[in-house]
Formats: C-alpha cells, sequence, structure tokens
C-alpha cells in the first residue's frame, strides 16, 4: 500500500478535474488527480469531442452523396463511399491526441497522476484502488469531479450491443440498418441526425410533446424540419416498453395507450445523464446533497470544510465549460484568492443541423424574472453569406431589457452558428447593451453580421431587412 | 437509539459560514435539551447555539476555529428514539433560501436565535446613494465586465454599491476606480465627478504663530467653560437712548457695555483679571483691566487691546475700541497695542451661533465669549413675552479658577447687563 499527501486532490481527471488540477500546478500548490480511465472525462473520451467526430464525418459523407445526383451549384460527383472502421480509428486517434495532450498539460504543472477509483476514508482521506493496488492519499482539500454517466430506462438496460448508450454507439465499427433512438434530447438528436447522414433508417422515440422540449418551438423548428427532410421518423409522446421478443425491436405505447413494434438493428438510449456519486463511499461524509447532486454554494463549496464539487456532479447545467470554469475556480481559492460564481450567461450548442446556440435567458425566462424586454430577430434568408453557402436556415434573437437595452441573452439557430457563441457569450458577459452590439463593426460577409443586425432590430431600426 | 442532527443555523444575513468560537460540552457528554452547546463567531457577531434535545454528543463538525457552511450538520447527538438524521441528511433546503430566508428551522436548527446575539439588520445602502442614484434591487446581479467583477471581489467592493456610470447603470473601470477612490463609502452625486486634488497650503507667519499659541493654550490650559443667557432687552434700550444722543461720538455696540460690566465684576473678583505663568507657578494679579479683543483681520486671528479700561467712561472704551481694530484690520497696529491684555472678549456679531467653547488667550485665566443676540420668547411670570437675549459663552483655566468663581463671575456678568444702571452706579 503506498501512501500519498497533497495539499489538494481531485478526483475525477474531466474537463472540469483536469483543470482544476492544471490550474491548481500553476499556482504551486501540491496537486494529485486521480481517474480511473484516460484523462479527458466524457466529454473527450466519449462524449463531446467523438461525436464532434462523427458528425463531421456523416456531414462529409452526406455532402458527397448528395452531390451524387447533381447539385445547384452545378457540381456532380459519383456515389461516395464510407469506411466505418477507418472513420472510428481516425475518431480514436483524435482522441488519443487531446488524452495525451492533456496528460502532458498535468505532468507540465506538475501534478501526480494517479490511476485507480478513489473511495473516501473520511474527509481528508482517500483511498485509490488501482492497478498496482491500494493507494491512500492524505489532502488538505479534495475536488470531486467525478462527472455523470448515461441514465438507463427501467425495463431497457443497456446490454453495449442492441441497446447502447452513447458512449457504446460512439465505438461501432459497423453501421445498423435500422436504428431507434429513445431520447430526443440534444445527445439523441445529434447522434440520431449523424446516423441518418450515414443512411441509416432512423427512428426517434420522445415522452414529451416535441423534440427539445426545453428549448423554445421557435429554435427547434428549423431542426425538426431537416429531420423530417433527412427521412427520420418521429414518434412524440410515446414511451420506449422492452426489447421485441424477437430481439431485434423495440415496442413502445404512445400516450393514447396503442402500442406498436419499432423494427431495429440497434436501440440507443439518450434519456439523460446522472452525477456518478456511487462506489465514492460519500455516506462516509456529511455532504449536503440537492437531489442526486452534491449540494454547493457560489464557491463549490460543499457542507464539508476543504471538500468541493464541480462539474456533472453538482447539477445542471451538465456543460464541460461550466465544470472548466468551476474547476479554475476553486483551484484560485484553494490558493487563497477570492473567487464567487459571478457569471452572467452559460453558453449551450446542440451539434444538430443546423446547430442551435443558446446564451442567457430566453425572452420567456426573462419575463418569468421579471424584466420587460425587447427582442430583435434576424433571419439568414436576408444574409449573403448564408446565400452563398446554401444554408440560409435558421435566425439570431437577441433578448435586451426595455428600460436599459442591456442584453440578457442570445438565441440563435443556423449551420454552424456554434463559432458564434464566443461573441454572443462575450457580450453578455461584457454587459452590453443592444447599442454596443449595433455600434461594433461586423465583418461583412459573414454570419455574425445577424447579430449585429438583430441588436438594430431591438432597437427598431434594421438595415437590411 | 437514534442521532440527532443540529445544522449550523443561519446566524446572520447573507452569511455562507460561521466558525466555531467554542464547544462547551465535549464528544460523550451528555447535554439536555436548550443546553448551550457551541458558540459560533460570524465577522458580526457570536452567537451562542442551544439544543433541541437531549442526548450525547457524538460528533462535531469541526474544532474551535474551524469555519462551517449555514445549514451544514454541525452536532450529532445521540438520542432515545429515531433522531432526524436520514431526513436531515437528505432533505435539505435549497441554495438560494439558506442565504437569505429564514433560519433552517425546518430541519431543526434552533428555531429561536439566541436574544443576547440578534442577528444584525441587514446592511442598508447609504441615504445619500439612494437619494441621488437609483439602486438595483439587492437581490440583482451588478452590470459589469468580468475583469471590473474580478478586480472589485479582490478589493472587497461589493458592485451593487457603485453607481454605474454606463448605459443600464454599467460599472465601468473608471466607477470602480473613483469608488475605491472615495474610499468605498460616499457614492458621487450624479453628473458631478470627484475632484481628488490636493493644495499644499505652508503654515507660516501669523497662521503658524496663532497655531502655536491655540496648540499652547488648549493643551496646558483645562478649559471650563460657562454658558448663561442674559435678557440685554433693557441694555438694548439704554444702548438706543444713549446711541440717539451720540453726537460726533461713535456708535455703541454692544461690546463697551460688556468690558464696563466686567471691570465692575473684576473688581470684586480680580483673580479672574490675571495671568498665570504657569512654568514659574506664580500668577500675577492684575489691578489695570486691559482686555483684548479677538478681532477677524484679512491676515487672520488678532488681539487688539484697550489698555486701562478701569480707568475709561464707556465712550471713551468705544473709541479706544475702534481705534485699535481698525489699527489690527489694516495692520498698522504698534506692539503694544496688542499685547498685554489680561482678559479678553470674543465676539463674532452675527454670526456668534448659540454657544461656543473660547480658548483662552495665554496666560490669560478667563476668555469671555459673546453669542448672537436674538428675540426670544420668555416667561414672565404670567405669560411670554417676546425679549432680546444673548448668550455668554467663557471658558476659564481651572487649574487656577474654580468653577464656583467662574459661575459667580458669569452670574455677576447678566445681573449688571440685565440692569444696566448697576454698571454705571459707583458702588
Amino acid at each position: 500500500m503506498t501512501e500519498l499527501s497533497c495539499k489538494l486532490l481531485v478526483i475525477g481527471a474531466g474537463p472540469g478535474g483536469y483543470v482544476c488540477a492544471i490550474r491548481a500546478g500553476q499556482l504551486g500548490l501540491d496537486t494529485v488527480i486521480v481517474e480511473q480511465a484516460r484523462p479527458g472525462g466524457t466529454c473527450l473520451n466519449v462524449g463531446c469531442i467523438p461525436s464532434k467526430a462523427m458528425i463531421h464525418a456523416a456531414n462529409e459523407f452526406h455532402k458527397a452523396a448528395h452531390t451524387a445526383s447533381g447539385s445547384q451549384i452545378g457540381l456532380t460527383t459519383g456515389m461516395p463511399s464510407l469506411d466505418l472502421a477507418q472513420t472510428i480509428d481516425w475518431k480514436d486517434g483524435i482522441v488519443g491526441r487531446l488524452n495525451s495532450g492533456v496528460a502532458g498539460l498535468l505532468k507540465k504543472s506538475k501534478v501526480r497522476s494517479v490511476t485507480g477509483t478513489a473511495r473516501f476514508h473520511d474527509g481528508k482521506k482517500v483511498v485509490v484502488d488501482g492497478p498496482d493496488g491500494e493507494t491512500t492519499i492524505t489532502a488538505e482539500n479534495i475536488v470531486i469531479a467525478t462527472g455523470s454517466t448515461s441514465v438507463e430506462l427501467p425495463g431497457l438496460p443497456f446490454d453495449e450491443s442492441f441497446v447502447q448508450s452513447s458512449t457504446d454507439i460512439l465505438a461501432d465499427r459497423v453501421l445498423p440498418e435500422k436504428l431507434v433512438v429513445v431520447g430526443g434530447g440534444y445527445i439523441g438528436l445529434e447522434l440520431g441526425t449523424a446516423f441518418a447522414k450515414l443512411g441509416v433508417s432512423v427512428t426517434l422515440v420522445e415522452a414529451a410533446k416535441r423534440i427539445l422540449p426545453q428549448y423554445d418551438a421557435e429554435l427547434t423548428k428549423p431542426v425538426m424540419d431537416r429531420l423530417l427532410a433527412l427521412g427520420i421518423t418521429l414518434h412524440t409522446e410515446t414511451f420506449a416498453q422492452a426489447v421485441g421478443a424477437d430481439g431485434t425491436s423495440l415496442k413502445v405505447r404512445n400516450t393514447e395507450g396503442v402500442e406498436t413494434t419499432l423494427p431495429a438493428d440497434k436501440v440507443l438510449v439518450t434519456v439523460g445523464r446522472r452525477p456518478v456519486t456511487q462506489g465514492l463511499a460519500l455516506d462516509r461524509l456529511a455532504l449536503a446533497m440537492d437531489g442526486p447532486f452534491i449540494k454547493i454554494d457560489d464557491r463549490c463549496t460543499t457542507a464539508m470544510r476543504g471538500i468541493y464539487a464541480i462539474g456533472d456532479v453538482t447539477g445542471e447545467p451538465m456543460l464541460a465549460h461550466r465544470a472548466m470554469a468551476q474547476g479554475e475556480m476553486v483551484a484560485e481559492i484553494i490558493a487563497g484568492q477570492k473567487r464567487v460564481w459571478d457569471k452572467y450567461a452559460m453558453p449551450a450548442i446542440c451539434f444538430t443541423d443546423p446547430e442551435i446556440l443558446t446564451v442567457g435567458l430566453s425572452a420567456e425566462e426573462a419575463k418569468s424574472e421579471g424584466h420587460k424586454v425587447k427582442t430583435g430577430k434576424f433571419p439568414f434568408t436576408a444574409n449573403g453569406r448564408a446565400m452563398t453557402t446554401e444554408r440560409e436556415d435558421g435566425f439570431v434573437l437577441v433578448v435586451a431589457r426595455a428600460d436599459t437595452h442591456r442584453v440578457l441573452g442570445i438565441q440563435a439557430v443556423g449551420e454552424n452558428i456554434s463559432e458564434m457563441a464566443a461573441g454572443f457569450a462575450l457580450a453578455i458577459e461584457m454587459g452590453a447593451c443592444l447599442e454596443d452590439i449595433a455600434g461594433t463593426i461586423h465583418a461583412h460577409p459573414t454570419k455574425g453580421e445577424g447579430l449585429q443586425e438583430a441588436a438594430l432590430m431591438g432597437r427598431g431600426h434594421s438595415l437590411h431587412i | 437509539m437514534g442521532t440527532h442532527v443540529i445544522l449550523m443555523p443561519d446566524v446572520g444575513e447573507g452569511i455562507a459560514e460561521a466558525e466555531i468560537a467554542e464547544l462547551l460540552i465535549p464528544v460523550g457528554d451528555v447535554l439536555r435539551e436548550d443546553d448551550i452547546f457551541a458558540s459560533v463567531m460570524t465577522d458580526k457577531a457570536t452567537v451562542e447555539i442551544p439544543s433541541t434535545v437531549s442526548g450525547k454528543v457524538t460528533w462535531y463538525a469541526g474544532e474551535v476555529g474551524d469555519s462551517i457552511a449555514i445549514g451544514a450538520p454541525l452536532v450529532k447527538i445521540e438520542v432515545d428514539g429515531p433522531g432526524n438524521e436520514a431526513e436531515v441528511l437528505t432533505v435539505e433546503p435549497d441554495p438560494e433560501s439558506t442565504v437569505d430566508a429564514e433560519p433552517t428551522s425546518a430541519v431543526d436548527a434552533p428555531a429561536k436565535t439566541p436574544a443576547s446575539a440578534p442577528a444584525p439588520p441587514p446592511l442598508a445602502p447609504p441615504k445619500a446613494l439612494q437619494s441621488t442614484t437609483k439602486l438595483r434591487t439587492p437581490r440583482e446581479k451588478p452590470v459589469a465586465s468580468p475583469a471590473v467583477r474580478r478586480r472589485a471581489l479582490d478589493a472587497g467592493v461589493d458592485l451593487r454599491q457603485v453607481p454605474g456610470s454606463g448605459q443600464g447603470r454599467r460599472v465601468t473601470h473608471e466607477d470602480l476606480d473613483g469608488f475605491i477612490a472615495l474610499g468605498g463609502t460616499s457614492p458621487l452625486g450624479a453628473g458631478r465627478g470627484p475632484d481628488t486634488s490636493v493644495e499644499e497650503v505652508k503654515v507660516v507667519g501669523l497662521r503658524r504663530k496663532i497655531a502655536e499659541r491655540m496648540v499652547l493654550a488648549k493643551t496646558r490650559i483645562p478649559h471650563i467653560t460657562i454658558v448663561e443667557e442674559v435678557d440685554v432687552t433693557s441694555l438694548e434700550e439704554l444702548r438706543g437712548c444713549l446711541n440717539a444722543e451720540r453726537g460726533d461720538r461713535p456708535k455703541l455696540t454692544i461690546l463697551p457695555f460688556l468690558m464696563s460690566a466686567m471691570v465692575t465684576a473684576l473688581r470684586e473678583q480680580q483673580n479672574l483679571n490675571a495671568l498665570y505663568y504657569d512654568d514659574d507657578g506664580i500668577v500675577h494679579q492684575h489691578g489695570a483691566v486691559h482686555i483684548g479683543i479677538a478681532t477677524q483681520t484679512p491676515a487672520g486671528l488678532m488681539v487688539p487691546v484697550v489698555r486701562h479700561c478701569e480707568a475709561r467712561s464707556i465712550w471713551d472704551m468705544a473709541s479706544e475700541l475702534g481705534r485699535v481694530a481698525e489699527a489690527a484690520r489694516t495692520g498698522t497696529a504698534a506692539r503694544e497695542e496688542l499685547s498685554g491684555s489680561t482678559i479678553s472678549i470674543t465676539s463674532l456679531g452675527k454670526l456668534g451661533a448659540i454657544a461656543t467653547t473660547p480658548i483662552i488667550n495665554y496666560p490669560e485665566v478667563a476668555i469671555i465669549g459673546v453669542n448672537k443676540m436674538t428675540i426670544r420668547p420668555m416667561w414672565n411670570g404670567t405669560e411670554f413675552v417676546p425679549r432680546k437675549v444673548m448668550n455668554l459663552s467663557s471658558s476659564f483655566d481651572h487649574r487656577v479658577i474654580d468653577g464656583w468663581d467662574a459661575a459667580v463671575f458669569v452670574q455677576r456678568l447678566k445681573t449688571l447687563l440685565e440692569t444696566p444702571a448697576m454698571i454705571f452706579v459707583e458702588g
């Protein structure tokens, strides 16, 4: 048995944990990070990055397949073919590069890495079961960054081959012919769209009345249109029941009680994620919980002194960039700096087709917080760059306070709109008013002009519509 | 047997954690309901925590000096019966409400905060700010860029208190600089920039002399000051008559009458007309009454002297007073006209206020301060009547003048001035 002691112990090397450890190392804190798998967490290994790689491959394939039958720009290609195994290798290569990148950054910051699963002995001591046996780590401060994992449906447990999680399907080297996706949230839609573009017959089952129920219908409509155009079959207000008796179908039932059997080679279940708190022996601590999540305050401190929690394990929104910002903040707090969570806005992106980007409050949310609001909306049908890339679907919507014109939220839907997240978030975090955005020169011709036009529209005088 | 958990109560508005100041009942000991088992300290107050149950202490959240989050378990007590551990550790109030709502009594924190240390009221923003600047509601986040927010946090400034000059009351770097430059307390009025200029003025010449004399007097002499009200209605009538028939003589102000009254009163209390050379331990009681008159001149405070008042008529005193005061103002006064006084008068005329605390003209032992004359309603035994009233604020050197003597002198002046005929009747 090995014994270590340190100033800071980080449990979990996902985006929250590794950023926290790197920052702590930079600040000269003696830091140890524990991870049971490869560094980078869900995001890097089986989440954001692999799915974006698959979405890119699907888009490329789909575009080529589309032009095989000619196109309006005069381009005709031959019918493409895809070697999915090679695609997976390419994706794994990217993940591998990022894995070693994170490992290198940790090393450069003089963070010690320990492989294994951690469990609390008490509030200052953690035992790690690893390939080399047990390591006992005594730490002045401990950051819980254990992340989240896919939720299973009762009656439809993951079996890695037929009923799959997003992790499983992103590693599969064979395309299914018929894929049923259970859950119309962003993960199901991103992957469902990608597989549809790869030629898979995709059926989507969603329990709510519409897909992406947490978003405004206005934002999801272009995505909905695209799903239908890609030939995806949609069953809303429908619940997955069980695998069919033949093992190649999924039984579902709608709210009216009508049962249907959907034929499938694979079932992808994406009905949400739950925090990873099991196995940590959290019962040995006296942490306050917030439902299934660890309760934290605005400094990410838990109910116990010296124990912090960051990332998905602390609740919604479960986003890598939220975890990273929390991790950085906690490292600085432990290093003795004054820090507090004072962010105005949290950007969130659905990498659907087209992509949906939201930052800050929607008009409805702003009203429910008691604000009188002005909104400005600019459609890409009036944007030159959108026309020349053959993607005029989507719009930018700016929500501002009616009295001060301060921008409270920006939402947009459109192809590649995710790259505008930087500008949207910066505007809100800087406390910009409509006049600030309207008064900033936006380069022409870009889709970014949509933001300026929407701000002008909020002031009541758009120039190009 | 069960375990009862008591949470750290919300001991003050907006406090996230409290430090354990004292643990009165060690782990393993038994306590009864209402026993104080701990006291906790925030930066505002120390609060004693009573137990809500009887039982044996099995666990504390920390030791003395440790900070425990509000709403976190503070103590575990082994009790007869089921205890509340299961519910307390799963049912939690939401994070918002613990910060700004009632104590977490729902989960069995002590329901009442001990009366000895009531939670302090929420800090109100400065009054001036309320009147000049529309404040954000306390819950509303201040609008500022991330860099400004971080600077404010590092400087310990609550951005909600900083008036923002930007559109939408956005707080800029300059707003924050200004707020910090003003000491972080007095916010700016709308549209007026802070003037942070400082002009150096050398204290030289007469000003330095005045400064030295004041320090000498104020540090050496233990002053006793008596303020008395004088009804000068009769005196004013007399003064009016005399002035009406003065011919080409100088107009009489109230000062010559006061000087005459002082001469009369000092005849009975010569120890007040004196110079106390404290280094030598000798008091010189003077027969001559040389009255210094504190006079504002363009160069500063000067004290021209009307010499030998005991030998002067009231008209004589008035003309001499006019002459030396004018000499002082024009800077033509001779040295002996500015020194040698044995007692002094200070009068600010219409600026004379209700009361003053005159500083004795060292090494004299008494100074008479004349306050503003006003018409006040006075009770004459049956009704209020309008009377002309003036206060005298007089200071004495308490080392050599007892309070009794001082009071007798002031009363004598009052009597003489209220019945001015007595001043002129040779006794």
